[in-house]
């Protein structure tokens, strides 16, 4: 198959003798969304931490593959590095830089595709300047796609709920992603704004060439978005096919709802 | 919102415990050699009205706070005219201009006391502002800043003990030194988090200074290194008055090579990756900046600009022992910062110029100094934990789009 772009083969995490992620495979193919779906505590937001480097995994393989690029293995590599090779991420319990504005919160994102170190920002030579008004002009491209333009100079802490939610992915969208990775992103959103948030995920997608990967608890989003769907529960892999194949699975209600339903 | 007569009862209330509880030592006077004992009662009156002065400023300030009327100087009347006067042509170069002037004239014009104490102060705002890089932009708590400063002095002093080395020469120098000193330290330190940072970093100062105490032929210990030269100016030496003037000039010169330095850094990339780190270390990581790499860079500039105060200080007072680079020095450093503002230029240079003016000029209150100071950062931290001066962060007006101001 050439046209995935994340391999992971049998991942193993272990904290002392808990298996938190235990012999999970797992595919992303290019221009799809994959939803990992499960249980609270199944281990998705640790497969994630493996994934973007915040974890280095007991064992398995994690292969990144960048589109027209050879594979390339990230097992333990550092978070920034990981971000460099073109995954982003959200995280589920939000991570803003609170006292920094929207926009400075975007500019951070540019960082992985900047250049200029303290020496260059001393002199503020001529490509500096350039390269800082390039940030600025990006960074408020990227909050206009998202609606959040308004807000470009308030403090993100100020922001309403949903709105902060929009900037972590406009965020990660500014490291020029080509796999973005959702922890939960309608976590804590009325269904309006869910369904608001489905319209931006397609059209975000469709207009960044993006391959997408997100946990999610919002059975609305999953059956709505997903090409492909991955269940997890207690670490373990227990099902994957696609959203309607799964919210038919027996394995999946009896994780979901116990052993009566 | 309690009105002025709760108020003051609230505080007539704290005035009576607090005569109480310090009735044993403020009224009653023991005199163990007479076997006398004298009632002061007239105190029992002086602490009753201090209290209740104090508490009724406070409560009021505390309800004001709480119902959301905080006090904002942009907004205020004197704000307003000062925005309105400011913002006419001109007045903002003019005004700039003549503070040149009279920064420039001060040595010429007042007594080389003052001088000398103004220099002092300038000294502490470039380690403040030094400082002010590691805590208020990366958010890193160093409790030992003054054992940088210490590496800078001793560098030109020794220099010059050994090999004649002068003033100009070792500026650079004892920054470079200084500057490795941080990268030595820093490598293991940085791996370290919040309170633990701060610890260990409390202990790598001690080390320090202790390991200057004992080593007695490199610093020749605890007596220090006396008859370290003033500054020249291409080979001309200055008598007293000059020389006093000389470091005043040189001292100020620095100051602002080193604000401008950190408005250029603040406001580029690698500054807001440093602000990113503050505020959240692992999402500043997922954004692909090196955490590692960030905090080697803060940690070495900040030491580098410790390491040139140093030896400044080291011209100034011709005379360096351990004892000016203690854990009390690192300490007041950190007031600095927190009393001006964390991560403001003006609130740094604010709040040197408040903890080191002040005391000097208050001779008279010598022994209350601690207790004035403890007061006041308790005062500060309840009502207005930003600092003096606070950050605010860079407005970015986009061209051609209305700005929502």
């Amino acid at each position: 198959m050439s046209n995935k772009v994340l391999e992971i083969n049998n991942l193993l995490m272990q904290f002392g003798g808990l298996k938190a992620v235990n012999d999970v495979s797992l595919d992303v193919h290019k221009s799809e969304i994959t939803a990992l779906i499960g249980p609270n505590g199944a281990g998705k937001t640790t497969f994630f931490n493996c994934l973007t480097g915040v974890y280095t995994p007991t064992s398995g393989d994690i292969n990144i593959i960048p589109p027209g690029k050879k594979p390339i293995r990230a097992n333990g590599k550092k978070p920034n590095k990981v971000t460099e090779l073109g995954l982003a991420r959200t995280f589920q319990n939000i991570r803003l830089f609170q006292e920094m504005t929207v926009l400075e919160n975007v500019m951070i994102g540019r960082h992985a595709v900047t250049k200029a170190n303290i020496f260059n920002a001393i002199i503020n030579g001529k490509s500096t300047r350039e390269e800082e008004q390039k940030i600025i002009h990006d960074s408020y491209e990227i909050l206009k796609k998202l609606d959040l333009h308004t807000f470009s100079n308030e403090f993100a802490s100020n922001l309403p709920y949903g709105a902060q939610r929009l900037l972590e992915i406009a965020r990660a969208l500014a490291t020029e992603p080509f796999l973005l990775l959702l922890d939960e992103p309608a976590a804590g959103m009325n269904p309006q704004e869910t369904i608001s948030l489905i319209g931006t995920i397609e059209k975000l997608k469709a207009e960044h060439d993006l391959s997408i990967l997100l946990i999610e608890h919002d059975m609305h989003l999953v059956m709505n978005l997903s090409d492909r769907c991955y269940v997890m529960d207690y670490g373990k892999l227990i099902a994957k096919g696609t959203p309607n194949a799964i919210a038919n699975n027996p394995v999946v209600i009896k994780a979901y709802l116990g052993e009566d339903f | 919102m309690m009105n002025r007569v709760e108020i003051l009862k609230k505080s007539a209330i704290n005035a009576v415990i607090g005569i109480l509880l310090t009735f044993p030592i403020t009224v009653i006077k023991v005199n163990t050699i007479d076997q006398e004992i004298t009632w002061r009662w007239y105190m029992m009156g002086l602490v009753g009205a201090v209290v209740l002065i104090i508490s009724f400023f406070w409560i009021r300030q505390q309800e004001r706070q709480n119902s959301g009327s905080t006090f904002k100087f942009n907004e205020s009347k004197l704000g307003l005219k000062y925005h309105s006067i400011m913002s006419k042509p001109g007045v903002t170069k003019s005004v700039l201009g003549s503070a040149v002037l009279l920064i420039v004239l001060i040595p010429f014009i007042t007594t080389p006391y003052t001088t000398s104490i103004i220099t002092s102060a300038l000294i502490y705002i470039i380690l403040g502002l030094g400082l002010n890089i590691v805590v208020g932009l990366g958010g890193l708590l160093n409790l030992g800043y003054a054992a940088f400063f210490g590496v800078g002095a001793y560098t030109y002093a020794i220099l010059n003990m050994n090999f004649g080395v002068g003033f100009w020469l070792a500026l650079p120098l004892g920054g470079i030194a200084s500057a490795l000193f941080g990268a030595i330290v820093g490598l293991p330190v940085l791996r370290l988090k919040g309170d633990y940072l701060a610890i260990v970093t409390l202990g790598f100062g001690e080390m320090t200074r202790i390991f200057t105490e004992n080593s007695d032929k490199l610093t020749r210990g605890a007596s220090g290194i006396a008859n370290i030269p003033k500054p020249t100016f291409f080979g001309h030496a200055f008598g007293y008055f000059g020389s006093t003037r000389y470091i005043y000039l040189i001292a100020v010169a620095l100051v602002i090579i080193i604000i401008f330095i950190v408005w250029r850094m603040e406001n580029s990339r690698v500054g807001r990756s440093w602000v990113a780190m503050r505020e959240d270390d692992i999402a500043c990581e997922s954004m692909g900046i090196d955490l590692t790499q960030s905090k080697m860079t803060l940690f070495i500039i900040s030491s580098a600009i410790a390491g040139v105060a140093g030896v400044l200080f080291a011209a100034k007072n011709t005379f360096i022992n351990p004892q000016s680079f203690t854990v009390w020095e690192s300490i007041m450093i950190l007031c600095i910062v927190v009393l001006g503002g964390k991560g403001s230029v003006r609130g740094v240079i604010l709040g040197a110029l408040i903890l080191i003016l002040l005391p000097e000029y208050l001779r008279a209150f010598q022994q209350y100094r601690m207790l004035i100071f403890g007061f006041l950062l308790i005062v500060m931290m309840v009502f207005r934990p930003g600092g003096i001066i606070q950050n605010v962060r860079k407005i970015y007006k986009i061209e051609g789009e209305p700005t929502n101001e």
